[in-house]
């Protein structure tokens, strides 16, 4: 074996050598395709089953389940979770797109290097405890509450806790870095240079922002989208420990399913709709990537 | 400067108009990232200071204590017995052995494909391609719930059939974490390797050395910063995750973020501050690790 060589291989790699390309990818597929696709196509098909007795999954098939996700119980939350995602992705895009900026443009490696610590640090921090921590920050009788009732301005706590804006702010707290990390990457790339161009030609600085800048940082903004929508759309602790009852996600609707006795049918069919949703908004992403290019 | 100045006495409110714009725009540039800081740190900060205080209220300041620290530590004691340190140090094993073990298969598989992608060529490469990106697109919750159905359905199965009774446990937990692994891995060592000059492998076969030679000798040490990333942001992503271990962990298993959800659930606060900010050090350690290994590297290339 050790002294078995190719002399065909020079220069180029031997069709052996591409078969064993194929045999190194092996591992992969089968660990996905059985722990990964299998069980999605599992989901799909208990989605049509019938939920029998003692929660057990009997035939026939149905699209009742369907029926109750799409239906007036269950759509709001469906559509809360799209509204609750799709405003966490724009509020960290507002905020991030100007932090990679800030990062980019420090004037030595070092302080660079403190800037993004700075924003990698809490990234790499438990979400748990990161999402605790805005419990004990906003809870009736925690550090806001605290704060303004010790300095006399407020004499009944605040409902902070338990509301879609406390969902909102921590998944727009959670899911930050997501979005900041890949426009940092695509800034760090951009050819500042341009921009001068641009203010040569006689463009001003909306105009240079516009038809520049922001096209060239573009795939960075498309992929921290995505990397900041899918999270927040399939959210479950965030708005399980800051939402209480009122800021429910469709993330706890399908974990209430499958925790005690739950209807499995169910939490399939709302994990397949929620499925639909991002594939369907990668698409429409992925389009305007492709024409922004 | 002094060639752009030449056209600008053509409209000055225009001009005005650019550089009111351009002002805001700066004092924004620097106001706005230091909001986005301050919110970044603020509720660690309050979290960290809140572990120090003398009281079990996270709203005022009552004084410096360790008694938390010492809580969780040495076992609570009397009334404070809420938090069991034999139950959080249990918990911590079993998220380091799910973490480690996890990480070694990943890093494994995830290294194979990446080499098989970057340098084989076969017709199926980009449904390879396609299925690696699967696991970080699709929601966690999904991965979390269809890895539930599919044990129990296995599980099922072989309970009917033999007789044999399995529960989910670690092991459901590892391949649960492997899987998502495996993805981040690839995306982290792929791009070590497309960096790296293809030549020297070709120098390395040409001068006799056979694939799995040419493999050691040349591309896993000229790629091996690329893959201890890869293996730490496994290894990090399965010690915090949660939602795939929650479902997947049966009632016997307990990792760190299931037992600190715990927690959190019986509102036990001053002592999951501590925790909190115990697990927020060790992040700072790891990352600095990372941190100084990518800088090597930089350093290097």
């Amino acid at each position: 074996m050790a002294l078995s060589f190719d002399l065909s291989s020079s220069g180029g790699y031997s069709s052996r050598e591409r078969r064993r390309g194929f045999s190194l990818a092996i591992p992969a597929l089968i660990w996905l395709v059985l722990f990964f696709i299998l069980p999605v196509c599992i989901v799909f098909v208990v989605s049509f089953l019938t939920r029998g007795q003692r929660g057990a999954l009997v035939l026939p098939l149905t699209l009742e389940h369907y029926e109750r996700i799409l239906g007036p119980v269950f759509r709001p939350v469906l559509f809360d979770s799209l509204w609750i995602a799709f405003l966490t992705t724009i509020i960290c895009l507002v905020l991030g797109y100007p932090l990679a900026f800030f990062i980019s443009t420090r004037k030595s490696k070092q302080m660079q290097n403190v800037a993004l610590f700075l924003v990698i640090l809490p990234f790499w921090t438990n979400f748990l405890v990161r999402t605790y921590a805005w419990q004990i920050i906003l809870g009736a009788e925690g550090t806001i509450n605290g704060m303004l009732t010790g300095l006399g301005l407020i004499s009944e706590p605040l409902a902070l806790i338990n509301t879609d804006f406390a969902v909102l702010l921590g998944l727009v707290y959670g899911f930050l870095p997501f979005m900041v990390l890949p426009i940092f990457a695509s800034v760090e790339r951009f050819e500042f240079r341009l921009v001068e161009a641009a203010y040569d030609l006689g463009a001003n600085d909306l105009r240079t922002f516009l038809r520049v800048v922001l096209p060239l940082t573009l795939p960075g903004v498309i992929a921290g989208c995505i990397l900041v929508f899918i999270p927040a759309i399939g959210s479950f602790i965030t708005p399980d420990l800051l939402g209480g009852t009122q800021g429910i996600m469709i993330g706890n609707l399908i974990t209430g399913q499958f925790r005690g006795s739950g209807n499995w049918p169910l939490g399939s069919a709302a994990s397949i709709v929620m499925m639909i949703v991002v594939i369907l908004g990668l698409v429409v992403y992925s389009r305007i990537g492709r024409r922004a290019s | 400067m002094a060639t752009r100045s030449m056209a600008i006495h053509i409209d000055e409110g225009r001009i005005r108009r650019d550089l009111t714009v351009r002002k805001a725009g700066k004092i924004g540039m620097i106001l706005e990232p230091l909001f986005a800081y301050f919110f970044l740190w603020a509720p660690i900060i309050v979290l960290v200071i809140f572990s120090f205080n003398d009281s079990r209220s996270v709203a005022t300041w009552r004084g410096f204590t360790l008694r938390w620290y010492g809580n969780i530590l040495s076992g609570a004691v009397g009334a404070e017995a809420r938090f069991s340190t034999e139950l959080m140090l249990s918990a911590l094993g079993t998220s380091l052995v799910v973490a480690l073990i996890a990480t070694l298969i990943a890093t494994v598989i995830g290294t194979a494909v990446s080499m098989s992608l970057v340098r084989g060529n076969y017709p199926a490469k980009s449904l390879v391609d396609g299925l690696l990106l699967l696991p970080v697109v699709i929601p966690e919750i999904t991965q979390a719930v269809s890895l539930l159905l599919f044990f129990s359905a296995i599980f099922d199965f072989v309970g009917t059939t033999t007789g044999v009774r399995i529960s989910p446990g670690i092991g459901t937990v590892i391949i649960g974490h492997v899987v998502f692994n495996i993805s981040y891995v690839a995306i982290v060592v792929r791009a070590r390797l497309a960096d790296m000059n293809p030549h020297l492998e070709e120098a390395a076969s040409d001068l006799g050395a056979n694939p799995w030679r040419t493999f050691w000798r040349v591309t896993f040490p000229l790629i091996l910063p690329g893959i201890i990333s890869g293996a730490l942001l496994a290894f990090t992503l399965s010690l915090d995750d949660f939602v795939v271990t929650f479902f997947n962990s049966g009632p016997g298993t307990t990792t760190l973020p299931v037992y600190v959800y715990g927690l959190i659930k019986l509102s036990v606060s001053p002592e999951i501050n501590a925790l909190s900010t115990l697990m927020l050090l060790a992040s700072t350690v790891l990352i600095g690790i990372s941190m100084a290994l990518q800088g090597r590297n930089a350093g290097r290339g």
